[in-house]
């Protein structure tokens, strides 16, 4: 079975060999029940020197937080980064299941994916996930990479989003996804502008985030008293970097010490 | 219908590894060796320009790498093969689930079944390397095409003329040697055989295929060293090569007669002998190639 000639697509060879650790292909009860922990706002900022994305660490249930301290952002590959909004068990898998199968073509072909087609076999993934997603275990993500084969490098950021169809579309800009995303992309809307430093977008989304915390119960903001702060990585020319805890400690600080003087930001 | 004439399961065995020995004699070498950071591929490989390489060394996984001899199609399929049962594994359990033991142990049934079911065994000799904390950690395999497994420590050689590589370099090798000397070391081993008249060959950048699992590197430790990096690395490790050659040499021969207080005492001086040749004339030509460029 593994040594069959086979495609270089990870997913296609799990579905030959292990097609039950595939998210999209279980068979599922019908009727639907909101029975999973939901992940909320993600929020992506493209700047000069590559793209910034962010993520609150809030899963809730109904009324209920499920978890204050998940991690819904993470580094795809070494020059992009994925984020997931929906239920969270899935959308966490299919992170993985996308690290792997980007990790899996490039040892298997010896190259890398270029930045569209990591894009395309993101929205074939949720594609596959649209039967779980009509009976309410929705996944929606957002990716974010720098474009290596970008002529201009100030336009090497680029984010996608998708549906859950399997939509794939290139935003400008900033895009967030989420049941916060609507405040936070507001905030956005007002203060974005292009040829952001990396520095200055990583301060914004850290702002976005906390407008779409004011407004979103589903949104957490920053965590002062237990120390659990946004989750913030970029991605440039050097790679994929996530913000260490002191580093998005001092941001979140000064975000909210401003916000003690004007709520509104 | 052609008359079958009786063969002995010995004479079939006998000629399989016949007709795969040959055809792994056909390929040039290739050398896996741990050092202080990590553990270094280098394979002699006339095609390893990046754009159009034939590869003979690949990563499998976080800390895994591979390297093969032989036919290409057979060990690239073995190569795919490997990642793809490393990645299913991987995901399924977590990363720090997949060894090299578990890899060789597959490998090894593969080949095994491929030697006595199919009607032509594969012609490959393949290296299963994980790297460690500690260079005593780090685990090299050496598989051949009968599906036999041999755990190597320190140094594997594989190839056309394996056994003419490893003598001199197995003696000179220790697992804490830096990346320059250990990529000396594996460079002079290689163009060692196979020269004009047994003289020895120099090895330039294009003709080399060189990859390191670091040892520091969190995750994916495989990295390639390639075009001017390799190239830079190259000249250093010849540098100090010249640099040292004096110092060097009263040191390579303590080192050499260490063992020689062993069983094999006569066989020692034998074995140095060779050895010292190359240890001086591999620089100097090295070095006016060096001028010839510049």
């Amino acid at each position: 079975m593994f040594t069959t000639p086979a495609t270089s697509s990870f997913t296609e060879f799990l579905g030959l060999a292990a097609p039950d650790l595939l998210p999209g292909r279980r068979p599922l009860p019908p009727g639907s029940a909101d029975i999973a922990p939901h992940a909320t706002t993600i929020i992506a900022i493209v700047a000069a020197e590559g793209v910034v994305m962010a993520g609150d660490r809030r899963a809730t249930m109904g009324n209920l937080i499920a978890s204050r301290d998940i991690e819904k952002v993470h580094p795809a590959d070494e020059y992009s980064l994925i984020g997931i909004a929906g239920t969270a068990g899935i959308g966490i898998e299919m992170i993985r299941l996308f690290q792997v199968e980007l990790e899996h073509y490039e040892k298997i072909e010896g190259a890398v994916l270029s930045l569209d087609g990591k894009a395309n076999r993101l929205a074939s993934l949720i594609r596959n996930n649209l039967g779980a997603a009509l009976q309410g275990l929705a996944v929606v993500p957002l990716f974010a990479g720098y474009d290596l084969d970008a002529v201009d490098p100030s336009k090497a950021g680029r984010i996608f989003s998708f549906d859950v169809a399997g939509g794939v579309y290139e935003e400008t800009g900033f895009d967030g996804i989420g049941s916060g995303s609507l405040f936070a992309k507001s905030a956005l809307k007002k203060r974005y502008r292009p040829g952001l430093s990396v520095d200055e977008a990583v301060t914004l989304a850290v702002e976005a985030l906390y407008d779409a915390a004011d407004d979103d119960t589903a949104t957490g903001g920053p965590d002062l008293t237990r120390r659990i702060y946004p989750v913030v990585t970029t991605a440039s020319a050097a790679g994929t970097h996530r913000l260490t805890d002191a580093e998005a400690a001092a941001v979140a600080e000064a975000v909210v010490a401003r916000r003690m003087e004007n709520p509104g930001g | 219908m052609a008359m079958q004439f009786y063969a002995s399961p010995e004479q079939i065995m006998r000629d399989r590894s016949e007709y795969a020995r040959k055809g792994i004699a056909r390929g040039r070498s290739v050398v896996v060796l741990t050092y202080g950071g990590g553990v270094l591929f280098v394979a002699e490989n006339p095609s390893a320009n990046p754009s159009t390489a034939l590869r003979k060394v690949g990563e499998i996984y976080d800390r895994i790498g591979f390297a093969a001899v032989g036919r290409y199609n057979e060990f690239e399929s073995l190569r795919a093969a490997g990642v793809r049962l490393a990645d299913l594994r991987g995901y399924s359990y977590d990363r720090r689930d997949v060894t090299g033991r578990a890899l060789a142990n597959a490998y090894a049934q593969t080949l095994g079944a491929i030697f006595t079911d199919s009607s032509k065994p594969y012609e490959v000799e393949i290296c299963v390397a994980q790297v460690g904390a500690a260079p005593d950690q780090d685990e090299l395999y050496r598989l051949t095409y009968d599906g036999s497994v041999q755990v190597e420590p320190g140094v594997v050689t594989m190839g056309g003329q394996a056994e003419a590589i490893s003598g001199g370099l197995r003696q000179r090798h220790r697992p804490d040697v830096g990346l320059e000397e250990a990529l000396r070391l594996a460079v002079q081993a290689l163009g060692s055989v196979g020269g004009e008249g047994g003289a020895p060959r120099t090895l330039t950048a294009d003709q080399l295929e060189v990859a390191v699992l670091d040892r520091t590197r969190r995750g994916r430790a495989f990295r390639r060293i390639t075009g001017a990096a390799l190239t830079a690395l190259l000249e250093a490790a010849a540098e100090t090569a010249a640099a040292e050659a004096p110092a060097e040499a009263p040191a390579d021969q303590a080192a050499a007669e260490e063992p020689s207080t062993g069983a094999a005492a006569d066989a020692v001086p034998e074995a140095t002998t060779p050895d010292a040749a190359p240890e001086s004339s591999p620089t100097t030509p090295e070095e006016s190639s060096a001028d010839g460029e510049a």
